[in-house]
């Protein structure tokens, strides 16, 4: 449903926006080509209109954009003519996914930890100032967080480079020191990522189990003379555990989104600085595959989701 | 209203923070009245002049007063802000209470809606829309188009305090003297659910301004005029900091900060305000 919508959304949009893509493009390349003979350009604008699958009536077009959809053709870039969406995608993907996946899962674990622990020992002082700190971060968006880390860790203390996720000039490969430098330069995304995104988990893990600790079953449990630590883990954090799987993975499919501002302020090669390229050199069909793609990937998780649920909660699977 | 604030002031911590923070941002943008300086124009002062006395926030490579030039940007980024505000509150208010009022068709139809664009990325499909825009993206074309986005959560929460609004003797009492579909959700029910819509408004100001910021960054809004995003845009651009401007990025970064954290403490005390229960849901969601 919602892969239908948002697909059909991205082919609606295009045809209310006073730009029409091909025009643009037949004057664009007027403009740099200086002399063009008109045969050329009527040529040029239907393999344009080929191209962008704006032959024939609108239900015919929406059909054939389904099918090329089915068959992974998102057409090829304009930019870089003729590689296809799909290549570029691939090339950017490794990298988004790498840097978020590691940084989403390990703020879960650790927000998920300590909020979990912070509820059952209120009256720690260490959990006291996270609380408090988490509080403050958590209306900071990403990229604040990841501007405040470049201005201090890279240029008042050099320690991190300011950005790409490996130097220039360098050779792709797979050796112990190419991945040390890589890992040194996505340092900097990754933290403000950890952090802001733990401060999250913090606050839903604690309100879920100040909930629970007060459960007839955790106090039969204290009664009972279980270890805290036991009961900490397996009754209370276990239980409050649902709910924020369901958030890993709703963010585990906007993973697909990659955080576009992050790569753009770090100029990390993922597909925010994919983004940022088609935008700038107006490469309409890139713009297109990304947002059909992030949307088929957030549509994908939502229904994997849907599907996971009964393994985790066996109330679901009664149901 | 005076006296609420007063309350909210001598008692909640997180209220006289938001206080400070808010009333410093306005003070900001009333302050780009009086700007000696026009937002569009370049090279008006010595360019990459640290933070002084004289330029409280330095200047740009472009050669503009940042302090100035933020004015500007904070004025428009809480217009931004408040114009999508209203324009998805007025949406979520018509589709909650008809929906939750009505029920039936009318109401399913109106939720399968609602839920396609809960769970449609907005990003993507924003991205698309404003490249294809780009160039004639004006403020408030962004907003309305943030606005159409960002109602349906609200609309739900609304639709649901219809729903328990209906069974409530009075809504009986106003059908039977023969009150009108449309006069008892705007007379009798519009008051209970205002306050709701009060605090999602201030969530929806952070949402959309956080939008705005990400779509700047990708230089996809109108970049000659002053906000938050199109500030790191610029820096951005003129790579201020291998150029050792750090102030030009650190300007933006400041006060989107006090902006944001005003903005959400003022939420999260209001809420608890109107309803202490919605304190999980907050820290929750």
């Amino acid at each position: 449903m919602v892969v239908f919508l948002g697909v059909t959304l991205t082919f609606i949009i295009p045809r209310f926006s006073p730009n029409d893509p091909v025009e643009t493009r037949v004057s664009q390349m007027m403009m740099s080509g200086g002399q063009v003979n008109p045969e050329a350009v009527i040529h040029l604008r239907e393999a344009l209109n080929e191209m962008y699958g704006l032959k024939g009536s609108s239900l015919e077009q929406y059909l054939a954009f389904w099918g090329r959809l089915f068959r992974g053709d998102l057409g090829p870039s304009l930019s870089t003519f003729p590689t296809p969406v799909t290549e570029l995608i691939a090339r950017a993907m490794p990298w988004t996914l790498g840097l978020l996946l590691t940084s989403i899962i390990v703020s879960w674990v650790v927000g998920n930890l300590l909020g979990g622990i912070a509820s059952y020992y209120t009256e720690s002082r260490v959990m006291h100032v996270i609380d408090v700190l988490s509080q403050a971060v958590r209306p900071i968006p990403y990229y604040i967080m990841a501007l405040v880390l470049l201005v201090v860790f890279a240029y008042f203390i050099p320690i991190f480079p300011f950005s790409g996720a490996y130097p220039a000039g360098t050779r792709v490969e797979w050796s112990l020191n190419f991945v040390l430098t890589v890992i040194k330069h996505s340092m900097l995304p990754a933290i403000s990522l950890v952090i802001v995104g733990m401060g999250g988990w913090f606050l839903g893990m604690k309100s879920l189990t100040s909930n629970i600790i007060s459960e007839d079953y955790v106090v039969y449990a204290e009664t009972a003379g279980l270890r805290p630590r036991r009961i900490l883990f397996s009754y209370v954090i276990r239980n409050a555990l649902l709910p924020q799987v369901t958030g890993l993975a709703l963010q585990l499919g906007m993973i697909f989104n990659g955080a576009l501002i992050m790569e753009v302020v770090f100029g990390y090669p993922g597909m925010g600085m994919l983004t940022l390229q088609a935008v700038m050199a107006n490469d309409y069909s890139l713009i297109m595959g990304i947002a059909i793609f992030s949307i088929i990937g957030v549509a994908t998780s939502v229904l994997i989701l849907d599907l996971l649920y009964p393994l985790f909660d066996p109330r679901v699977r009664h149901q | 209203m005076l006296r609420v604030i007063r309350d909210l002031l001598k008692h909640d911590g997180r209220f006289r923070v938001a206080f400070i923070f808010l009333v410093a941002i306005l003070i900001m943008s009333a302050l780009s009245v009086v700007s000696p300086h026009d937002p569009g124009r370049t090279f008006r002062v010595p360019a990459d002049m640290p933070p002084s006395l004289e330029h409280w926030f330095g200047t740009s490579s472009r050669g503009q007063d940042i302090f100035w030039w933020m004015a500007f940007a904070v004025r428009n980024s809480l217009f931004l802000g408040l114009m999508t505000a209203i324009v998805s509150r007025i949406i979520a208010i018509f589709v909650g209470l008809t929906a939750g009022y009505r029920g039936g068709f009318i109401d399913r139809a109106l939720m399968s809606v609602n839920d396609s664009f809960v769970v449609m990325p907005v990003l993507p499909v924003l991205i698309l829309l404003s490249f294809l825009l780009k160039g004639s993206m004006s403020l408030v074309t962004l907003a309305v188009i943030l606005g159409l986005f960002g109602w349906p959560w609200d609309a739900r929460l609304i639709r649901s305090q219809v729903l328990s609004l209906k069974e409530r003797a009075f809504t009986q009492t106003a059908v039977y003297s023969g009150t009108g579909a449309f006069r008892i959700s705007l007379n009798e029910h519009l008051p209970f659910v205002l306050p709701v819509v009060f605090a999602t408004t201030i969530n929806n100001m952070l949402w959309s301004i956080g939008l705005e910021v990400t779509l700047s960054v990708l230089g996809l809004s109108n970049v000659t005029l002053p906000t938050i995003g199109t500030a790191i845009f610029w820096a951005n651009q003129h790579q201020a900091l291998v150029a050792g401007v750090w102030w030009w990025l650190a300007a933006p970064v400041v006060i989107a900060i006090i902006l944001f954290l005003g903005l959400y403490l003022l939420f999260s005390s209001v809420n608890e305000y109107i309803d202490p229960r919605t304190r999980l849901r907050r820290i929750g969601g």
